[in-house]
């Protein structure tokens, strides 16, 4: 049976609210669907959560659960607005997904936008079983939850802005490798789970205006010290952000 | 009145220093089916995604349904629907969802599941795009370029490695569309296809426009007598024998062509000089040139 189908014209786009959520659910789909992307973005900050926090492999300050909770909400920030946006955006660009989208009715602001939503979703239910896990092993927040909300939203700024850096200008491939890499490699310096203060002064001067340790001190003096908001901290995070995602505007190549 | 579907004058494309696009003029009608031809790397995606506001001209004028594609983008995208040569779709997605979402982005779009029906994708609408066949990857992309109700498409070698009835499907897609007012424009390297769904052919070569018109008026009246025989008939010899104004050429070896005022006398004169010469001529008919004579007249046969 064929169904009746009229091609009699009838162009408009959709209004700009309804073109950016199905555009948002899309991604939130293409994520939660694939295996390496959960295991970045879930299986992994899990896994260090609670392997760090059950067995004392580091000299930490205070209880082990609330020095490597914040950490760990850092390290889940960084994976999906990252290395899972960068390798994710530099295959849709190889793919010419970039290319086709660019040829319906939604905007690339409204791309974007639809980035954003898709990548904070993600974040939310990463926050929400991260932190429940975290609640089960004893772990006690402190601080108020909106300088944290704070600090999340410009850390995934900061993020987002590399992650279109490279995913702009990068070959997919080479995107995949170097935001792997470089996940790595933040993990292991940014505080994470090793804290900066055993790093050599020389060492540490660098490594703490990273976004990752900007994140983790930040995060961890809130949620672990109950401080007020980490000025300094999201002042290095909002630079990130102002630089990488001004550059990246200028270099995105969409094609 | 309206503005021609295309409308491209003098256009120039280079990419570094090679022109792309050579000043090439040509306009697509309301409504009608136009077919881009022309042998690879002459200029026909370059052209096509010019209008498409992919790429910008160096020089000349380029309107869509009368607008410039790239700085009235807004207003012209919910026009046209696309059909990219290949890919444009992220690998994992399944057919049927990469459908409603392209339907979500346009106000009054077909509906999703009537169309993978109607191209023969219903039982793949959970398929992902990349365990799909070439051929229902191209049908999506079709689907996906007519979803939103469009004025005007643009389809890229919409059938390039498709099997016949994929084809035929594409091709009353676009008869249907034509049907109901929507402006196409397409490129092609199948010549039967350019001839079945055409009103317009454009040949393009070197960036530039060497032919263009109805299938009918390029092909002409003329016919043709061909015939097949052992390689290496002395052709000058035959001329003698036909009128003048005809013209005889063997091509490929052991195929031969005569061109001229075929009729029944020239018949008589080409089977009866055959006759003398003790060649036995096979195949023998008479036919209308095709567009793949004169495509070929007109770009050469050197591969490239």
């Amino acid at each position: 049976m064929t169904a009746a189908l009229d091609f009699t014209p009838a162009p408009g786009a959709a209004p700009l609210p309804r073109m950016v959520l199905a555009q948002a659910g899309a991604e939130v789909r293409a994520v939660l669907r694939n295996g390496e992307q959960l295991l970045l973005t879930l299986i992994i900050p899990i896994l260090v959560l609670v392997g760090f926090s059950a067995a004392p492999l580091l000299e930490v300050p205070g209880r082990r659960i609330d020095f490597v909770a914040p950490g760990v909400l850092a390290l889940a920030i960084m994976s999906t607005a990252f290395t899972g946006q960068a390798i994710g955006t530099g295959f849709e660009r190889r793919y010419g997904v970039l290319k086709r989208l660019g040829a319906t009715p939604l905007s690339r602001s409204g791309l974007m936008l639809a980035k954003t939503f898709a990548v904070i979703t993600v974040e939310v239910l990463q926050i929400a079983v991260i932190a429940a896990v975290a609640l089960a092993m004893g772990w006690h927040p402190q601080g108020d939850p909106l300088w944290a909300a704070a600090l999340i939203l410009a850390g995934t700024a900061a993020f987002s802005g590399l992650a279109l850096l490279m995913a702009g200008t990068l070959r997919a491939e080479a995107t995949l490798a170097a935001a792997n890499l470089v996940y790595l490699v933040l993990l292991g310096l940014g505080g994470v789970v090793v804290p900066v203060t055993t790093f050599p002064h020389a060492i540490r001067v660098i490594v703490e205006l990273l976004p990752i340790t900007a994140l983790t001190g930040g995060l961890r003096s809130v949620l672990a010290h109950g401080s007020g908001l980490p000025v300094r901290d999201l002042l290095v995070l909002l630079a990130w952000a102002a630089v990488t995602l001004g550059v990246a505007s200028r270099t995105f190549r969409w094609e | 009145m309206d503005s021609p579907a295309v409308a491209l004058t003098d256009l120039v494309k280079r990419y570094g220093r090679t022109v792309a696009i050579d000043g090439l003029t040509l306009s697509a009608g309301r409504g009608a089916v136009t077919a881009i031809l022309g042998p690879n790397g002459a200029g026909k995606t370059s052209t096509v995604e010019i209008c498409e506001g992919f790429r910008k001209a160096d020089g000349g004028t380029v309107r869509v349904l009368g607008l410039d594609p790239i700085r009235q983008a807004t207003e012209l995208k919910p026009r046209v629907g696309v059909m990219l040569q290949s890919g444009g779709v992220p690998p994992a997605v399944r057919a049927g969802e990469w459908l409603r979402l392209v339907s979500r982005f346009h106000a009054h779009p077909l509906d999703p599941g009537a169309l993978l029906e109607r191209l023969g994708l219903a039982e793949h609408a959970r398929t992902p795009y990349r365990r799909l066949s070439g051929g229902q990857q191209q049908r999506l992309s079709l689907a996906a370029a007519v979803v939103g109700r469009p004025e005007l498409v643009f389809l890229d070698e919409p059938t390039a490695g498709l099997d016949p009835q994929a084809r035929h499907a594409c091709w009353e897609v676009v008869h249907e569309l034509r049907a109901r007012g929507v402006s196409t424009v397409l490129t092609t390297h199948h010549m039967d296809e350019a001839e079945k769904l055409a009103d317009k052919v454009v040949i393009i070569d070197r960036g530039t426009v060497v032919a263009q018109g109805t299938p009918r008026s390029l092909t002409g009246a003329e016919r043709q007598l061909r015939f097949r025989a052992r390689p290496g008939l002395d052709l000058d010899e035959l001329l003698t024998a036909l009128p003048t104004g005809s013209a005889a050429k063997e091509s490929p070896s052991g195929h031969y062509v005569i061109e001229g005022h075929v009729g029944p006398e020239l018949l008589g004169t080409v089977t009866a000089w055959c006759a003398a010469e003790g060649v036995t001529a096979d195949d023998l008919s008479v036919e209308r040139r095709t567009l793949e004579d004169v495509f070929l007249e007109l770009t050469g046969r050197e591969l490239r």
